[in-house]
């Protein structure tokens, strides 16, 4: 059972949170960091098991160098214990301490034993990414289907494929890494689906974009997939999943500008593997729980409103990374600096102009932020989720793959019970009250709501499916365990 | 390096050291071991991340394990089965 009192507890060690942590505990804060995975990085920089050294460490990744020196400075603060880092170790829930400061409630992240366990810290900044945005398809609950990110989780964690042929679809510049990734691990893909046309930085890699990094990574991929012969076929989606215990094949549509089918262009595809990809769902459960305003972004995903420092509306909260709007990891690294410099300042251990901290070192992180937020905005806009997806579905395709809730099911929900927001569709329903609790089909359910009700999906929908009782699943022994004055009275 | 010696459903089951359990399983070529409450249908990894719980798995006579986050050991016992109620 852990207790322990810090300055500033980072929840996340991903590239927001563990940027955080390193320039929390370099400005002379006393650090602790909450991850629920077992070693640093987070989803970006997720690498095989440190206790068992492979030589090609780095292998299939951005930034290498950027992330061992960020690990290696962790574990230096962590030898002379500026920062406790709580590894395997989830927050299942924030509250404010008493008489200021913030409470997080700990439990392990796969061990089911009931220990129980607090940090209570003047200052948190949350870290807490996200994962591959969803959308239903005839198909997907088959197995061989996965997360374009859980493909590429596989590969970077285990030296996994997830099968021998692949389909990767959906939208965005993330399907060209799992697809070459799985290219070279010997996989043949056998298609990328963009349902957009991307008219930006793949085809005009050097010109669309003043993103001079990004623009070199798109000519690398486009040398990847001319080599490894991957199809890149543009405004094409994967319409249909086929199989009886697994997948077998899927159908193939070209799709106009607002995802509609069109007509005639159908094509099947034999494959084992479908990776699937529709952008970034940023993890809110936290903020949600600590009461910050969070609002829609352009990408239509639920956010943390943040001002130029990253604070939230919430007291002693600061957020960073995914979780104020889905940008990549630099600058889910920048966020993570940015966020350790202002809250040192806040909590008055700035260091001396010039310093770590200093005010120009802000002005300077703010300036690139700006400059890499309008980088996303622009990705966003090239691949949004096309208007007219749910003309893909069926009356028999899942849209909650925890209850099993069809579409049908969604449709008598609003024709008989008049369900036509997300929170009463869930109510109805019950999409979104299975183990996942919302997470896989949440963003769906709220498209699918606005739809029965003929209006954009508001910030609402995103909420009533964000929201959680508990960010993380706790055992009934862990629940039991929990002395709720610990905190209070201490 | 030495591999690991697990098993799924009695049968073995290897797995390289710093695998999680359900990649030990997919390099076995096995795609789903669990099925749904209502409908009886297979499933395996979906998100890969401990987000979906579509991976539940049982590891040493505990149930409701996510394959995609158990690192796997040797002697581990692995079980398929069927899903089990959802926490409220
Ligand atoms: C599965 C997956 C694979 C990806 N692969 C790539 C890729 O190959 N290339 C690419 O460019 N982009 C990739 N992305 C996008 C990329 O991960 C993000 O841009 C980047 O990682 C964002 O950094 P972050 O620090 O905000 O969040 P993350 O890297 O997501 O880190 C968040 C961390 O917080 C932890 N966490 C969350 N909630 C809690 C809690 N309640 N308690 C304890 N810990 C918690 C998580 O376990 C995680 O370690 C991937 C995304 C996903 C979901
Ligand atoms: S695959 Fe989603 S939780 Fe394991």
């Amino acid at each position: 059972m852990t207790t322990l009192a810090c300055d500033v507890a980072i929840v996340g060690a991903g590239p927001a949170g563990l940027s955080a942590a390193v320039h929390a505990a370099d400005a002379g804060l006393n650090v602790a960091l909450v991850d629920a995975g077992t070693q640093p990085g987070g989803q970006y920089w997720r690498h095989p098991d440190e206790s068992h050294p492979v030589p090609d460490e780095g292998e299939g990744h951005h930034g290498w160098r950027e992330f061992t020196d960020l690990r290696s400075r962790l574990y230096a603060h962590e030898t002379t214990g500026t920062l406790t880092y709580l590894r395997g170790t989830q927050v299942w829930l924030i509250e404010p301490a008493r008489p200021a400061g913030v409470v997080l409630r700990l439990a392990p992240a796969t061990d089911p034993a009931p220990a129980a366990g607090t940090v209570t810290a003047r200052h948190v900044i949350l870290c807490p990414g996200g994962y591959d945005r969803q959308l239903p398809i005839p198909g997907w609950d088959l197995p061989g289907v996965m997360a374009a990110g859980g493909v590429q989780a596989l590969l970077k964690g285990n030296r996994t494929a997830a099968g021998r042929v692949a389909v990767v679809a959906g939208t965005g510049p993330f399907l060209l890494p799992v697809a070459t990734g799985l290219a070279h691990a010997g996989v043949k893909v056998a298609a990328i689906c963009e349902a957009n046309s991307p008219t930006g930085w793949l085809r005009n890699a050097g010109g669309a974009v003043r993103a001079p990094a990004k623009a070199l990574e798109g000519v690398e991929y486009a040398t990847a997939l001319a080599r490894h012969r991957i199809p890149y076929k543009i405004r094409t989606a994967v319409t249909a999943i086929h199989g009886t215990d697994r997948v077998e094949s899927v159908t193939l549509s070209r799709v106009d500008a607002h995802g509609t089918a069109i007509a005639g262009t159908q094509r099947t595809v034999a494959c084992d593997v479908v990776a699937l990809g529709w952008g970034f769902t940023p993890q809110l459960e936290l903020v949600l729980a600590a009461g910050a305003e969070t609002t829609v972004d352009v990408d239509g995903s639920l956010i943390a409103v943040v001002d130029d420092r990253l604070a939230s509306t919430a007291p002693g909260v600061t957020v960073a990374g995914e979780a104020t709007g889905v940008g990549g990891a630099p600058m889910a690294v920048l966020e993570g600096e940015l966020a350790a410099l202002c809250v040192s300042e806040a909590l008055g251990v700035a260091a001396a102009p010039g310093g770590p901290a200093s005010e120009g070192r802000i002005r300077a992180l703010q300036r690139d932020r700006a400059r890499l937020h309008r980088f996303a905005v622009a990705m966003h806009r090239a691949n949004p989720v096309p208007a007219n997806w749910q003309d893909w579905l069926t009356p028999e395709t899942l849209v909650c793959r925890c209850e099993e809730v069809t579409h049908g099911a969604l449709c008598d929900a609003h024709t008989e019970l008049g369900a036509a927001d997300a929170r009463t569709l869930k109510s109805f329903g019950r999409p979104g009250m299975g183990w996942c609790q919302g997470r896989v089909c949440g963003f769906a359910v709220s498209e699918i709501a606005a739809r029965f009700a003929n209006r954009p999906t508001s910030a609402d929908d995103l909420r009533s499916m964000a929201k959680r009782s508990l960010a993380a699943p706790v055992t009934l022994g862990q629940l039991a365990a929990l002395d709720f004055d610990d905190v209070h009275e201490g | 390096m030495p591999e690991l010696s697990l098993t799924f459903d009695g049968a073995p089951l290897s797995a390289r050291p710093g695998q999680t359990v359900g990649a030990a399983l997919t390099d076995a070529g096995v795609v789903a071991w669990r099925t749904t409450r209502n409908a009886g249908r297979p499933r395996g990894l979906f998100c890969g991340i401990g987000v979906c719980f579509d991976c539940l798995i049982m590891v040493d006579g505990v149930a409701n394990q996510r394959a995609c986050l158990t690192p796997a050991r040797g002697g581990m016992e692995l079980r398929s089965g069927r899903e089990t109620e959802a926490p409220e």
